[in-house]
């Protein structure tokens, strides 16, 4: 089944944007008389434990405080404890609807740290990994969506589809959730037999589901009147609020790290990047369908030109070796004892890295003195960021746009608190 | 006073609202998790007796068993009377619907009012104050919100209910959904005048009147009885669970059936009024009037004809339901204030001029 970028085309959506400005300052409705409602940490719409303080006059929202926090592990100080490849099961408890992707976003920023390169066979397999954890994470972002919206139906077909996604992972990595696939260097195992047929037999039966979604939802009169015009995000809010993924292209900014900044082995395949045009809820709705299409794009294509060759950095003094040759060798013997007790030997130094997760650029920031354990590590949570531009968002809205603006951004509040 | 009519009236009640129409409820409730999975590529309850079939007893033990537990802040006495009044409206309004023609020469139906329509909005309206009740004497902001929402929406959506079924009184003029089924079952289905008197143009031009009346009246139905997608008043995803929020055990239970028991008996009063009540299509086995003889069997397959019209009726409720998402508050009312009230005027104005048209024609050019 063929996979190219529809146009959906929206009439004059300039003027529309430009007649969105005084959106927000509709206050011929209100009493005066104000309501403060508590909604949340455990509200269905706030997808987790977000709490936002809502001062309503009658459904009118005039002021939204966010409160976060509710899920903080200390997930940057505990990494400060431990070597580096002990950190990546924490990685999938940071955005935990994509954790392979999250995997990913971190054994870079080490290798980056180390100055590795993975060899072509192995950055093909992140590439896969990373797309099908994009697919999984925007499908629960439009299901829950349009959950909040009305169409719980929606979320169960979405669902189907992602069972079909974890049975990938368990078929890959041997765990359906928290997947901690990747090491500094590598992978922990190759592609298995069969997976990338049952890849693209996933990528036929998923568009056919992705079509029956976009009937449901895209031409449908209620969840346009709920969506479109609504949470509006302007192109220079988007840019000074620093938000990044679905978020910042749905207001229309070309901005994709895979394009922009390209990582892994991004640059060989062909794909394009969909940009909404007023940066309303409608416009993030439509950008996330027309992701997962393109990375249904990128993975055919990663399958069919999957190159052969080691998947991991072949130096045996600073990757773990293979298992039978540890148990059959003393020299590999030596190098796992002392990897495994110490450590990566990394170099000082400070490096960034940004990689770009569904929720949106995923950063991580490392502060290495040397040694096999980062000075300290901090998070950039696209979640986190994204969620800042809330208590503008929100303010002149109905209590029912709540849903739909929360939905539309898509955040999980695991990366978010850390 | 002849005991007769009281012991047919009893046995009629007992039979026909806690015998079929209470079960009906139940069974309705289970259709939708049925229905609903079927959607949903799910399987839906089947563990429960044959089909799952049983399901509706094991909740309604569950509902009875479970703590009835009243919150400290709440006020007691109208937290108690709230889901009484939702669910008594409900059932009230089962006594003037036609469930069948005569049976053993007794007419099926609870009470023969020559009012019956104005008798069910009368009756029906009450049930918002079930809602109301509950959202404030909960004493918590989320059920206040949903309560102050179904209040709204239901006092506007019951103006265009109103208006909708004024073109067909006007048509059929009476106000006894008996006599209607009856003049329905010799001339015509309101929405399908194929056979009898029906078959005529004034029959075909008046269908144009009634299809509107219908559209406005299934639409503002789903409105009244707060199913999506204008179910505002307890959408979970916002108002947690609206005004029943703070409910639990068999109160809520009554809540939960209230709203499923209007359904039904909105469907049986669509059924009713536009789709021809009890009466086979065609004129077939149609009695000659109301007070005509009927034999039993005709009379069993009148009141079959009815619930299987009422079941495809809710079955209708249940797709809509898990197909489409929920309009906002605003969009809501403006839908009923400003397209459907205004539709629905429009309507009993073209239908009035499509009766009197004759007389028109007269006094302008005769």
């Amino acid at each position: 089944m063929p996979t190219t970028t529809r146009e959906i085309e929206v009439q004059d959506s300039a003027a529309r944007a430009a007649g969105l400005e005084g959106y927000q300052q509709t206050t011929e409705d209100l009493v005066g008389e104000k309501l403060v409602l508590n909604m949340g940490p455990s509200h269905p719409a706030t997808h987790g434990v977000l709490r936002i303080v809502l001062e309503l006059d009658g459904e009118i929202i005039t002021r939204a405080d966010p409160d976060i926090g509710y899920l903080h592990r200390g997930d940057e100080k505990i990494a400060e404890n431990m070597q580096y490849n002990q950190f990546i099961p924490y990685t999938d408890r940071l955005d935990y609807l994509a954790p392979l992707a999250n995997n990913v976003a971190y054994a870079l920023a080490v290798e980056k740290l180390m100055g590795w390169e993975l060899p072509a066979r192995g950055q093909a397999i992140r590439t896969i990994c990373c797309e099908m954890a994009r697919i999984s994470a925007h499908l629960l972002g439009i299901g829950a969506y349009a959950m909040d919206v009305g169409a719980m139906t929606v979320f169960l077909y979405t669902f189907t589809q992602r069972e079909s996604i974890y049975n990938l992972c368990e078929l890959l990595t041997g765990a359906r959730f928290t997947t901690s696939y990747t090491r500094i260097g590598g992978q922990i195992r190759d592609l298995p037999e069969g997976f990338t047929d049952q890849l693209l037999k996933f990528c036929d039966e998923f568009l056919i589901s992705l079509d029956e979604v976009d009937t449901l939802l895209t031409r449908n009169k209620i969840f346009l009147g709920r969506t479109r015009d609504v949470g509006v995000i302007s192109k220079e809010d988007a840019i000074a609020w620093g938000l990044s993924g679905p978020n910042l292209r749905g207001s229309g900014v070309d901005h994709d790290l895979r394009k922009a900044n390209p990582y892994l082995d991004y640059h060989r395949y062909k794909f394009d990047i969909p940009v909404g045009s007023v940066g309303d809820c409608y416009d993030r709705y439509l950008v996330r369908m027309e992701e997962m299409r393109q990375s249904v794009l990128i993975l055919r294509q990663a399958v069919a030109g999957l190159p052969d060759g080691p998947i991991n950095v072949v130096d045996a003094k600073e990757r773990l070796p293979n298992k039978d040759r540890v148990l059959m060798s003393m020299e590999e013997l030596i190098h796992h004892f002392i990897l495994v007790t110490e450590g990566l030997d990394a170099p000082a130094g400070e490096v960034y890295f940004g990689a770009e997760n569904p929720k949106g650029e995923l950063g991580f920031y490392i502060h290495s003195k040397g040694g096999g354990v980062p000075y300290r590590l901090k998070i950039r949570a696209p979640s986190f960021v994204n969620l800042s531009i809330l208590p503008k968002l929100l303010e002149g809205c109905m209590m029912s746009d709540t849903v739909a603006i929360l939905g539309s951004l898509d955040f999980v509040m695991g990366e978010c608190d850390r | 006073m002849d005991w007769h009519i009281i012991i047919a009236a009893v046995i009629k009640i007992v039979v026909f609202v806690f015998l079929v129409t209470l079960p009906m409820v139940a069974m309705s409730v289970w259709a939708e998790r049925r229905v609903s999975a079927a959607i949903q590529d799910r399987v839906g309850p089947n563990r429960v007796g044959p089909f799952g079939l049983l399901q509706a007893v094991a909740d309604g033990i569950k509902f009875l068993l479970k703590e009835d537990f009243t919150p400290a802040h709440v006020n007691k006495f109208y937290f108690w009377l709230a889901p009484a009044l939702t669910m008594v409206p409900a059932l009230l309004t089962c006594a003037v619907i036609p469930f069948g023609s005569r049976l053993f020469d007794e007419k099926m139906v609870i009470a023969d009012l020559d009012v019956g329509p104005l008798f069910v909005f009368a009756i029906a309206s009450l049930s918002v104050y079930g809602i109301v009740l509950a959202g404030w004497s909960s004493n918590s902001k989320y059920s206040f919100l949903g309560g102050v929402r179904s209040t709204s929406q239901m006092i506007s959506y019951e103006i265009s209910l109103g208006l909708s079924i004024v073109p067909l009184i006007m048509i059929y003029g009476e106000l006894n959904l008996g006599r209607i089924v009856q003049e329905q079952a010799l001339n015509g289905w309101a929405l399908l005048p194929l056979w009898g008197e029906g078959l005529s143009l004034k029959g075909f031009i008046l269908a144009v009147p009634i299809f509107i009346s219908f559209i406005i009246f299934m639409t503002s139905m789903f409105a009244e009885t707060n199913r999506l997608p204008f179910d505002l008043p307890e959408c979970e995803t916002e108002l947690v669970a609206g005004y029943h929020t703070e409910y639990s055990s068999m109160k809520f239970a009554l809540f939960f059936l209230g709203e499923y028991a209007a359904m039904i008996i909105g469907s049986g009063l669509a059924v009713t009024l536009f789709l021809g009540g009890w009466s086979l299509p065609f004129g077939w086995l149609a009695p000659e009037s109301v007070d005509a003889a009927v034999p039993w069997w005709h009379g069993l397959i009148h009141i079959g004809v009815y619930f299987t019209k009422v079941i495809a009726l809710i079955i209708f409720f249940i797709v809509i339901r898990w197909t489409l998402p929920r309009f906002r508050y605003d969009q809501l009312m403006r839908l009923g204030w400003v397209f459907f009230f205004e539709i629905a005027l429009f309507n009993v104005a073209l239908t009035a001029v499509i009766l009197a048209w004759p007389q028109l024609w007269k006094m302008m050019f005769g």
